[in-house]
Formats: structure tokens, C-alpha cells, sequence
């Protein structure tokens, strides 16, 4: 596996082409160059609206991120589970999720995905199998190896795709789920998605492990590093885990070096790096940037980008509408679900 | 089309900021991504990235300004070669926030107690088990009904329960269903609970409730949360269940009630049975119930014989209580091993001519008010029994629905007898002096008869 990091610019010289894993086709780059705009597009909407007050306590947005989870799901197929933590919003449009409902619900309006009573951390879909949207640090991953243990007793080939930023990988049910999902070789890929700041903290001042991919090491899980800029790293990598579980051999763990442009939540100055790193890394590791390049290479005119361009905005525009023009939950909404049949 | 940029917030709270410095001046070509300024507020300074893309057209609030109020334009965007406006666009007032004050709850009723107790239904034939073997019986009696329930827990299987609760049950089921755990509270009950979530139906042992704190945050914020944050898509059917409660002999970490801890979670059931027939039935409905439920046994009565219905289909439902005793003078309220202690102080009053009326809750979330009330209404009186500790625990609670439902009818002012205010002793004696006996009940109602 390639042995880049995102500030690095080197590359590792095994295929031709530059690059030591099966590549994307150009319609696969393609889905997944949309795939990645929209996430762009929509969060930096998000990020506007939270601005203008409309959305309102946490927004964690997702941007800079946007290779591993599309990368991730080009490898999946349907009946995988996927669970996260409240960075979230990422993880549901690539999952297929109405971008209006998520809208809707950021801004908390009854026709939000949770009706409302979720908001920006809390959406869930049984149909698209995505089990949330989690507060509490760490918590997904225990509930993500429930997830794979739920598929593994029903006797499927389904696998879990469970992800954590680097902050939680110190959080201890992370450990205990490390040695649970080894003892009963559960199908889960542990997807561990470094962005270098646990909210202010970076992980050198966190972490006294700097190789996390080696982490479950101790359970005899294995590990990768992945540059979670590439997409087609990003997905070469999830096809070797994915199909790792699915052969009934136990968890798997994938370190995704990536980066978050944007504070930790929409309230944080970013006072802890300089405004050069974010730049340095946006000039030149963006993921978006890098499909872009790689079609242009393929010979993909400026017409049909401006194409997806417009596409993405469209559906980005229609999704804030729907989220300004809903209506906010009727009050009767407020003792409905906490019980189910009650 | 011009673009007005909006003087954004950086927290819910900011109502305005000073518009500290222009990183773009007009003309500049600016990229989505783009910092265009940055402003302040007396916590913390933000840059501001420009969304959209095009041409600086104007700056409308010069840098250094103090004050601006949020939403207001400070810029406008315009396409290259694309004339500028003066003045922003009509449509750009400032958006409507949509923190507006909480409509007034009036229209929002709290749900009223159901007024109506209805009798128990007769199940015929009993015989006498243990609490112990009516725990088994129901497990194993689900475990057989339905395919999706499953066991897991310290020492569930091979060892045959800490407690031998689950005796027989690994021989009879196989270990696909019967689960022994590592000791690992918090991952084991995060993965029963994530498991739940698919709609699978795990009984989660933990080997005592005290080790439930381990996993507590799996048991309030996924558990109890998930059904109620998705939106009504995600229920998680799943059941904690354990001995709760003073054992004997075991120190502070080991003798406590969590009783009022889990039933002030809304989200949750829980359940605290008494005798094997409570057990046996309350059990059954908590594993068949789609909601998590905290089920919260106790050690001391594990051993203790009860008469239990053997009909096969017998179950019970959540939410109602037992009366258990009836009586004109003064209602006693209790739940788990207090209920004994309540009826041998019963037996001890009618000895002075004082006739009790006991009822074991059996359910202490949702909570029977209804036959709490119609019982008060008739006694006047109302003496509560826990062994957990007094301030904010359950007798407080019963209290209170009392005083909301039956002031009237109090002819005394309720008194709560409960495990004293103090980790639990070790010392037999003081361990002794620490938790409810029947002559304290006995105190209490001859103080308020």
C-alpha cells in the first residue's frame, strides 16, 4: 500500500501509471467525481446556511474528506451497514439519502429525515442501511461491530462499515470492540478516518501511537494506510477489506489519511493550524481536484464538468429550498417515537 | 445574477460581530473556498469563505467596522463582466432565523395516568419455583418462540450464569445463541444494542447491574435515544437485565438500586419484579416488548420460592402493578425485595389493627399511577419502601404523582421509607442497619395512622 501521507507529494513507483492499485474507469471516475461535488456542494451550502442562522447547534461538515466515503461506497454493495459518528452528512449522500430530507432536517423542519428530531447528527435510513449519525465519540463503533455481529448471526455475507475519526481511536470500547470483533470474526471494516484534529487536538498531541492503521495489531487485525485524498486508493484499498469479511476472516482496519478543510464544527476559529496548511493541502491534495485531473486526462471536456456542475447546484438549490420552505414540526410531534407502538 | 454576501454567525448565540479585515478587495476574482474576511466577536475570530464564485463587485461594510449585525449583506458577487448594483438585491434581507421561541406548551398535554386498574387475569394452576428457575423458564420459553432472541453475557454459557440464571440454556439453544462475553461491559452491550438496531433481539446479562455503569452510555444514548432521534425508523428491541440492589456481604460497589437512575430516562422500560411469577411473566413480555428495557433483579430473591402459573403462554404485561394485599388504612408502595419487607410489615400492623394495602409495582418506567391513585384514594395514606437510596429515588417519584393526582384525597403527608443515605457497609451489622426492615414500614405508618 502506498506509503504517501496527504502533506506528501510523493509517489509510490509500482504501476505505470504512477500509482500501485487498480485504477477507477473513466464512468466509475465519473460517478465518483459527482458523487464527491455534491458532498462538496452541499456542506459548503450547509456551512452558508448555518451562517445565515438556519441551521442551528452543531454542523460538523464533511468537506476534504469527500474521497473515503465515496471511495468506500463504490465498494460496498446493497445490504452493507454503514454507521458514523456526527460528522455525518458525507456518509448519507453517498449512502443515496435525499439530499432534501438531510437538508431539511439540519435546518429541523418536519420534513427531515428524523422529522426534525434528529437534526445534523442524528439521521438514520433502514432502507439506504444507514444506521447513523452518533454524538458520543466512539459510541459507532461498538453499535458497527453489532451491526456486523447482526450480520453474521442472520448468516449473510454482509459487511459493516464502521467509521471513526482519529479522535475516538483512543476512546477504550474501541479497543473492546477491537478484541470482540476479532474473537468472533465479525465482518466489519473499521474505516478510520484521520483528519489529523480531534476537534483542536492534533493526533501527534493525542495519540501516543502514530501508526494507526497498526492498532488492532494486538488483536491480529489487519491494517492499511490509505491516502483518503485519492479515491481510487480509497476504493482499491476498501475492495482488498471489504472482501476480506465477506470471506468470513474476520475485521479489517483501514486508516484513511485525509484532511477537514473546515473547523471541527461550524464554531471553531481554527486557531490551532495555520491557514497554509489548509491552503497547501487545498492547492494540492484536493480530492475533487485530483477526479478532476485524472478525467481531463481521459479527455473529459470542460462542457461535461460544467455539466455536473450545474447538476450538483440544481440539487443542492432545490434541497436548501425545500429546507427553508418546510414547516417546522407540528408540537404533537413531541411525544411521538419515544416509544415504538406508543 | 449578483450575489449578496451575508455577514455570517459563528455560533447560535451571535447576534452581531466586527467585520475585522478584507482579505479580497473589490474586483478580485474570488473561488468558492476563498477567505474573503475575517470577523470577530469577544470570543473567537472566523474566516469567511466565499461559497459562490465570481467577481468582488462591491463591499458594502468596510473592514473595521464594529457591530454588523448578522445577516447583514456585506458584499456583493457578481459574474465577471457582469454590471454592479448598488445596493443589495431586494431579495436579500436579512433570512428569517428560524431560532424563534418554543411555541408555548399548552397545546402540549403531558400524558395523564390511565385512570382504570383492571384484575389481573387468572392463569390457573401454579407450582412453586424459584426466581432463579422462572428467569431460565422465560428465557428459554422466548428463546424457542422466536429465532432473533439470543443471549450474551459474562459466564451466560459455559459457566451456566454467575448466578446460574442461565442453567441449561447453551445445552438447549448452542453457542450461536447463548453468548458467553468477554469482561467488557461497554463494547459487549454497544454491539447487542447496534445488533438490536437491525431488529434482532438480544437479552443483555450483566453479571450485576453495578457493572451496567460501564455501559450506561450505550444503554441512555443509543438504546433508549435511536427510536425517538430517527424519527420513528429505528427501534432497538433489546433487554439489560441483572441483579440489582444490595446482595449481601459485598461492599459499596456492589449493593446498589439503580432503579431511579434508568427510570428517569424516557426511552427506556424498566422492570423490577418480586416473585417467580413476576419474573417469569415480566420477563417474557420485556424480551417480546420493542422497546430496550431495563430489567432489574435481585440476588437475594434468586433462591426464594414463589407459586408461578405453568401454563405455557403465561406472561404479564409491562406497566401494571400488583396489589398484593388489600387493606383500608394506608397504601404501601413497593418494588423488588422491598415488597416482602412491605408485606411482613403488613403482617405486623394488622397484629396492632392496622389494616395495609400493599402494591408491588412490578414496572417502575412506565410507572402504574392509576392503581397508586385509586389505592391512595381509599387509604388516605401513602408510605413508600426501596432499599436504593432516599433523595431522588423512586419513592420521591411516587410521592409526587400522588400529590399531582390525589392531594385531596391525603389525609397525611406521605413518607418514604428507603436504603439509608450512605454507600453500603461492609460490616454485617451495619450493613444491616443500612437497608429497609419490616419494623421501619411499621414506624412510618403508625407515625401517619
Amino acid at each position: 500500500m502506498t506509503e504517501t501521507n496527504i502533506s506528501g507529494q510523493s509517489r509510490p513507483d509500482g504501476a505505470a501509471d504512477g500509482r500501485n492499485h487498480p485504477g477507477l474507469t473513466t464512468d466509475q471516475l465519473k460517478q465518483a467525481y459527482y458523487d464527491m461535488l455534491l458532498i462538496r456542494r452541499f456542506e459548503e451550502k450547509a456551512g452558508q446556511l448555518y451562517g445565515m442562522g438556519l441551521i442551528g447547534g452543531f454542523c460538523h461538515l464533511y468537506i476534504g474528506q469527500e474521497a473515503v466515503v465515496v471511495g468506500v461506497q463504490m465498494a460496498q454493495k446493497p445490504g452493507d451497514k454503514v454507521i458514523t459518528s456526527y460528522r455525518d452528512h458525507g456518509q448519507m449522500l453517498a449512502a443515496g439519502m435525499d439530499p432534501r430530507g438531510v437538508m431539511a432536517e439540519l435546518t429541523g423542519r418536519a420534513t427531515g429525515l428524523s422529522h426534525g428530531k434528529g437534526g445534523s447528527m442524528h439521521m438514520f435510513s433502514r432502507e439506504k442501511n444507514f444506521y447513523g449519525g452518533h454524538g458520543i465519540v466512539g459510541a459507532q463503533v461498538s453499535l458497527g461491530i453489532g451491526l456486523a455481529f447482526a450480520n453474521k448471526y442472520r448468516g449473510t455475507d454482509e459487511v459493516s462499515l464502521t467509521y471513526y475519526g482519529e479522535g475516538a481511536s483512543n476512546q477504550g470500547q474501541v479497543y473492546e470492540s477491537f478484541n470482540l470483533a476479532a474473537l468472533h470474526k465479525l465482518p466489519c471494516v473499521f474505516i478510520l478516518e484521520n483528519n489529523r484534529y480531534g476537534m483542536g487536538t492534533s493526533v501527534e498531541r493525542a495519540s501516543a501511537s502514530k501508526e494507526l492503521w497498526r492498532n488492532g495489531e494486538p488483536w491480529g487485525i489487519p491494517g492499511k494506510q490509505v491516502d483518503g485524498m485519492d479515491v481510487e486508493a480509497v476504493n482499491a484499498a476498501a475492495q482488498e477489506a471489504v472482501a476480506h469479511c465477506r470471506a468470513g476472516k474476520g475485521p479489517y482496519l483501514l486508516e484513511m489519511s485525509t484532511y477537514r478543510y473546515r473547523g471541527h464544527s461550524m464554531s471553531d476559529p481554527a486557531k490551532y493550524r495555520q491557514r497554509t496548511e489548509v491552503d497547501e493541502i487545498r492547492q494540492h491534495r484536493d480530492p475533487i481536484d485530483h477526479v478532476r485531473n485524472l478525467l481531463r486526462t481521459a479527455g473529459v471536456e470542460d462542457a461535461e464538468f460544467k455539466k455536473v456542475e450545474d447538476k450538483v447546484k440544481e440539487i443542492v438549490a432545490e434541497a436548501t429550498e425545500f429546507a427553508k420552505t418546510s414547516p417546522e414540526p407540528d408540537p404533537s410531534e413531541l411525544f411521538t417515537d419515544v416509544l415504538v407502538g406508543e | 445574477m449578483a450575489i449578496d454576501i451575508l455577514m455570517p454567525a459563528l455560533s447560535p448565540t451571535m447576534t452581531e460581530g466586527k467585520l475585522a479585515k478584507w482579505n479580497k478587495k473589490e474586483g478580485d476574482t474570488v473561488s468558492s473556498g476563498d477567505v474573503i474576511a475575517e470577523i470577530e466577536t469577544d470570543k473567537a475570530t472566523m474566516e469567511v469563505e466565499a461559497v459562490d464564485e465570481g467577481v468582488l463587485g462591491k463591499i458594502l461594510v468596510p473592514e473595521g467596522s464594529e457591530g454588523v449585525a448578522v445577516n447583514t449583506p456585506i458584499a456583493i458577487l457578481v459574474e465577471q463582466g457582469e454590471a454592479v448594483p448598488d445596493a443589495p438585491s431586494a431579495g436579500s434581507a436579512p433570512v428569517t432565523s428560524s431560532r424563534e421561541e418554543p411555541k408555548a406548551a399548552a397545546s402540549v398535554a403531558v400524558p395523564a395516568p390511565t385512570p382504570v386498574s383492571e384484575p389481573e387475569k387468572d392463569w390457573g394452576e401454579t407450582s412453586e419455583i424459584t426466581v432463579r428457575e422462572a428467569l431460565r423458564d422465560a428465557m428459554a420459553a422466548e428463546l424457542r418462540r422466536d429465532p432473533d432472541v439470543f443471549l450474551l453475557g459474562e459466564e451466560v454459557a459455559q459457566y451456566q450464569g454467575a448466578y446460574k440464571v442461565s442453567q441449561g440454556l447453551l445445552e438447549e439453544f448452542g453457542e450461536k445463541r447463548v453468548i458467553d462475553m468477554p469482561i467488557t461491559e461497554h463494547g459487549f452491550a454497544g454491539m447487542a444494542t447496534g445488533a438490536a438496531m437491525t431488529g434482532l433481539k438480544p437479552i443483555v446479562e450483566f453479571m450485576t447491574m453495578n457493572f451496567s455503569l460501564q455501559a450506561i452510555d450505550h444503554i441512555i444514548n443509543s438504546a433508549a435515544k435511536t427510536h425517538y432521534m430517527s424519527g420513528g425508523q429505528i427501534s432497538c428491541p433489546i433487554v439489560f437485565r441483572g441483579p440489582n440492589g444490595a446482595a449481601a456481604r459485598v461492599g459499596a460497589q456492589h449493593s446498589q438500586c439503580f432503579g431511579s437512575w434508568y427510570a428517569h430516562v424516557p426511552g427506556l422500560k424498566v422492570v423490577a419484579p418480586w416473585s417467580a411469577a413476576d419474573a417469569k411473566g415480566l420477563l417474557r413480555a420485556a424480551i417480546r416488548d420493542p422497546n430496550p428495557v431495563v430489567f432489574l433483579e435481585n440476588e437475594i430473591l434468586y433462591g426464594q420460592k414463589f407459586a408461578c402459573p405453568v401454563d405455557e403462554d403465561f406472561i404479564l404485561p409491562i406497566g401494571k402493578a400488583k396489589v398484593e394485599r388489600q387493606g383500608k388504612d394506608v397504601t404501601i408502595v413497593a418494588f423488588s425485595i422491598s415488597v416482602g419487607t412491605a408485606l411482613a410489615a403488613a403482617e405486623l400492623l394488622a397484629e396492632k389493627g392496622i389494616d395495609a394495602e400493599v402494591i408491588n409495582l412490578r414496572t417502575l418506567r412506565p410507572l402504574d399511577t392509576a392503581t397508586i391513585v385509586e389505592s391512595v384514594k381509599k387509604t388516605s395514606r401513602l408510605v413508600t419502601v426501596e432499599e436504593g437510596w432516599p433523595y431522588a429515588g423512586i419513592g420521591a417519584e411516587v410521592a409526587m404523582q400522588v400529590i399531582e393526582h390525589a392531594f385531596d384525597w391525603l389525609d397525611a403527608p406521605p413518607v418514604r421509607v428507603a436504603g439509608l443515605d450512605v454507600p453500603m457497609p461492609f460490616a454485617a451489622n451495619l450493613e444491616k442497619l443500612a437497608l429497609p426492615q419490616p419494623d421501619w414500614v411499621v414506624d412510618a405508618v403508625t407515625k401517619i395512622v
